[in-house]
């Protein structure tokens, strides 16, 4: 076991757990948020997406012994009330079936748009296409990206 | 679940209540769902100022109205679409009330299940009369207490209005005279003209706790002393365990308990990642009981077996040897369906704690009375001693989550452990560890008649472990003099189990596409072959028809409308069509395709669609573009293989799911919407499969005759 002290939306927590454990299970079970989902475990699926100082990365593959001083922002972190543009216009596409992806797709589409305001349909493949939507919410998830994209506002 | 207290009234009320209550609901909806003086975790309350007049409403004295969904939410929309139901017959304003999970009740709830595409139609009329039944006993409250005639007062969004005077009373300030008030014998439920809510586009209840992260999912369910648990099982199927040896696991910091459980071993550790790496340190002896099997074993058991005749075949109508004999030309082709995992992006799970005389069980299932029997037989618990709660939410189901396995594997190790325990299936222990889609092989004939009609149709499928591995109503059945299916089970170690759209979701394929097979030997347009062949079943239906021939006809002429389907090859993209009669729904598509250096990409999908009423439009639209997306990434990539009695794809990375990039534009026209209504989890998914395999045929001239496409060279 080895102690850490981690950045996670803005709040320090301090855990003692294995050192090759990833960043997702130490987010779930240790620190207790659970917005951050598991899916694969193999960085094919894009459920447990979370930002490392504003970049999108997949929590399931990361040890935490690699995340250092570095700020972890979760899907509870990108807004307290779901404000931010792109959780508006995932509410307004209606995207959600069963839900359970779109955390993961929701923190790409921040990362994306926050370089790239305006993606054309091939940066929104390239960038969205490590996702994995079980219940084919794509064509909502495209029109939500957009739409935010449109929107603007800070992301 | 919220602990809101209601209202004690005495005994006698109580029974009439009950009894009235379930004349009138005419089936079981209120039989019995509801007894005074306790809440719905059956704690005595005292509070008189809540009005709960049934399982599925609870008015509280400050007006707020709460609707019970008691169905498993798995992503098909019921935990939105119907509430609604209840909400529009209640009259109170959509954006006021709030949604609860409810947990399976047997004595509440008539049917918590999420299957067969089924919610909708059986809950229609019953919470209809949930709702109806509450807003009669409000307007009686409201009457009483300002001394007028019921029949002078109606309801508004929440309250009761007098129609002479012009008197206003919100619900919550009548909510606990409503609940001394008698349950009307009779309810007159509202003429759709009427609806404010049924039909309307209303958003997902949950989209702010699914994009905040707040949304509470099986694996995300935590209680005091609960440990994870990760499972080894049999690394093929048709083994057993002989031994094994935990010292490994339980130097693994974290771990605290090693149990084996029938032929499973399961640690259980502080967290997932301690308990997974303790199950990874197990040294497991495993020992093959008889053979393993390999899909070329299955391939060839099949190939034999749709030689076959059957002396009891599932359906025979007039005599195809015959007309085969005198026939002009026949026509046959052989269609291939790989296993396929139902990989919903949650990975199984679910929560235990069994004690010696209690169990408390949590977590995603769809068909909870169905784990509660098989929990309380195993467990040889009594059912009053057991509780089954379901998660808020649950991340795909698409079927497997229809099987008891995994909450039972969970009670028997918490029960082992003597710990309340949440076990943890891995995607790689999902992928194996499944209740498949079967494999199966499908052999087709056409006899073609001298007079150039379709004259006998013959299907022989063999499938893993399904005594009957056809829809024998299916059409073209109803349409062809001579017709007849013989199905061959092929008896497996392999577990399997319904897929969404069970049989359909391949059959589809095969029929639609050795039907467009027809057409283009005969020198006729696909769809209006089709047409001719409904016209026959119309005029002159041969054997048993399940499906109406008109509704059938108006979605394929929809679709065709929709799609311009006589534009073929314009731009170098082809257009195929596949339709399919479903769960009581008509569906009908058309994929436009383009083929470029050997590799498909389907750009839009039209889709004309008779389900009857749509409850929830935007819910409806949902379905079809996911059961679309779902059956199209499926027919491309989708295929299970087998060495050995082991899964050879373990992961994403090996079995490929539909992307962003790979999804089509999606158009969909609901027809015929006066209809009753039924369910669409299941019915948008089958005709896609044969939409895009006749598409490629325009393109390429290659028949597809087996799935996954995209694995097939075509060029």
């Amino acid at each position: 076991m080895a102690k850490y002290s981690l950045s996670v939306n803005g709040k320090k927590f301090d855990v003692d757990v294995l050192p090759d454990t990833p960043l997702l299970w130490v987010l779930r079970d240790s620190i207790g948020l659970t917005g951050t989902k598991f899916g694969c475990g193999v960085a094919q699926c894009g459920a447990c997406t979370v930002h490392l100082n504003g970049t999108a990365v997949r929590a399931c593959t990361l040890p935490v012994s690699a995340v250092g001083t570095k700020e972890v922002t979760t899907i509870e972190g990108l807004s307290a009330d779901g404000s931010n543009p792109v959780q508006q216009a995932w509410i307004e596409e209606d995207v959600a079936q069963c839900g359970y992806c779109q955390a993961g797709q929701i923190m790409t589409t921040v990362s994306l748009l926050r370089k790239n305001p305006n993606p054309s349909d091939e940066e929104i493949h390239a960038a969205l296409g490590g996702h994995i939507c079980r219940c084919g919410t794509y064509t909502r998830i495209k029109k939500a990206v957009k739409l935010a994209a449109r929107k603007g506002g800070k992301i | 679940m919220s602990t809101q207290p209601i209202t004690p009234v005495s005994k006698s009320v109580n029974r009439r209540f009950f009894l009235k209550s379930g004349a009138l609901a005419g089936g079981g909806l209120l039989l019995g769902l509801h007894v005074y003086g306790k809440n719905l975790n059956g704690l005595e309350l005292d509070d008189a100022s809540v009005f709960e007049p049934n399982a599925y409403i609870r008015i509280d004295a400050v007006g707020k109205v709460t609707i019970m969904a008691p169905n498993p939410e798995v992503g098909q929309g019921v935990k939105t679409s119907l509430p609604m139901l209840v909400a529009e017959e209640l009259d109170v304003a959509w954006d006021t009330v709030n949604i609860e999970q409810a947990p399976l009740d047997i004595n509440k709830y008539k049917r918590q299940l999420a299957g067969g595409s089924g919610s909708t139609p059986t809950s229609w009329e019953s919470f209809r009369k949930a709702g109806a039944t509450a807003r009669q006993m409000l307007i009686a409250a409201a009457a009483a207490k300002w001394s007028v005639a019921p029949g002078d007062c109606y309801t508004e969004n929440g309250f009761v209005v007098h129609r002479s005077s012009g008197k206003r009373i919100a619900y919550g300030e009548v909510a606990s005279v409503a609940a001394t008030m008698q349950p009307p014998t009779d309810v007159v439920l509202k003429d759709p003209k009427d609806y404010k809510i049924i039909g309307k586009r209303i958003k997902n209840v949950d989209n702010l706790n699914i994009v905040t992260g707040k949304a509470k999912y099986g694996l995300d369910t935590r209680r005091e002393g609960m440990l994870f648990a990760v499972v080894a099982r049999p690394p093929a199927f048709g083994q057993k365990l002989v031994s094994f040896d935990d010292a490994g696991a339980l130097k693994i910091p974290g771990v605290k308990k090693v149990v084996r459980v029938e032929n499973k071993v399961a640690v259980l550790a502080e967290t997932t990642w301690a308990a997974k790496k303790g199950r990874d340190a197990l040294v497991l002896q495993w020992e093959a009981e008889g053979k393993l099997e390999s899909t070329p074993d299955h391939q060839a058991e099949f190939s034999a077996n749709i030689l076959k005749t059957t002396e009891k075949p599932v359906r025979a109508d007039g005599n195809v040897e015959d007309s085969f004999k005198l026939a002009d030309h026949v026509l046959e082709a052989v269609f291939e369906a790989p296993f396929l995992p139902h990989a919903p992006l949650e990975p199984m799970n679910f929560f235990a704690h069994v004690t010696a005389d209690k169990a408390e069980l949590f977590g995603p299932n769809q068909a909870p009375e169905r784990a509660l029997n098989e929990l309380s037989r195993v467990l040889e618990l009594p059912k009053e001693k057991i509780t089954l709660g379901l998660s808020d939410r649950m991340g795909g189901g698409f079927g497997r989550r229809l099987m008891a396995d995994t909450p039972l594997e969970a009670a028997l190790i918490s029960k082992a452990a003597a710990l309340p325990v949440l076990v943890v299936y891995t995607r790689e222990d999902d992928m194996q560890a499944g209740h498949y889609r079967p494999a199966g092989m499908y052999r087709y004939r056409a006899a073609i008649g001298k007079d150039g009609n379709l004259d006998a149709w013959h299907l022989t499928v063999s499938s893993i472990n399904q005594p009957n591995g056809s829809r024998e109503n299916s059409f073209p059945a109803g349409a062809v003099p001579n017709f007849r299916i013989d199905s061959i089970n092929l008896e497996s170690k392999i577990t399997i189990g319904p897929w969404r759209a069970p049989n359909h979701n391949f059959l589809a394929f095969t029929e639609e596409s050795f039907l467009d097979e027809i057409a283009y030997d005969l020198k006729k347009d696909p769809i209006a072959f089709r047409m001719e062949l409904l016209d026959r079943s119309s005029s002159n239906s041969y054997g048993k028809r399940i499906y109406d021939p008109e509704r059938y006809r108006a979605v394929i002429k929809k679709v065709a409308e929709m799609s311009n389907w006589s534009e073929q090859g314009k731009n170098g993209r082809y257009k195929g069509f596949g339709a399919h009669f479903s769960f009581s729904t008509y569906a009908a598509q058309v994929a436009e395709i383009s083929v470029s250096n050997g590799k498909i990409k389907v750009h839009k999908v039209w889709c004309a669609i008779d389900c009857g009423r749509v409850i929830n439009p935007l819910g409806a639209e949902q379905q079809i573009e996911g059961g679309i997306i779902d059956g199209l990434g499926h027919a491309l990539y989708g295929e299970l293989t087998f060495d050995k009695g082991t899964a050879q794809q373990k992961n994403f990375n090996t079995y490929k799911l539909i992307r962003i990039q790979d999804a089509p534009d999606i158009e969909t026209a609901f027809i015929n919407t006066e209809q009753f209504p039924q369910g669409l989890g299941e019915p948008g998914l089958p005709p896609i499969g044969a939409a895009v395999s006749n598409a490629i045929f325009a393109a390429t001239g290659r028949r597809m005759r087996k799935q996954p496409f995209a694995m097939q060279p075509l060029i």
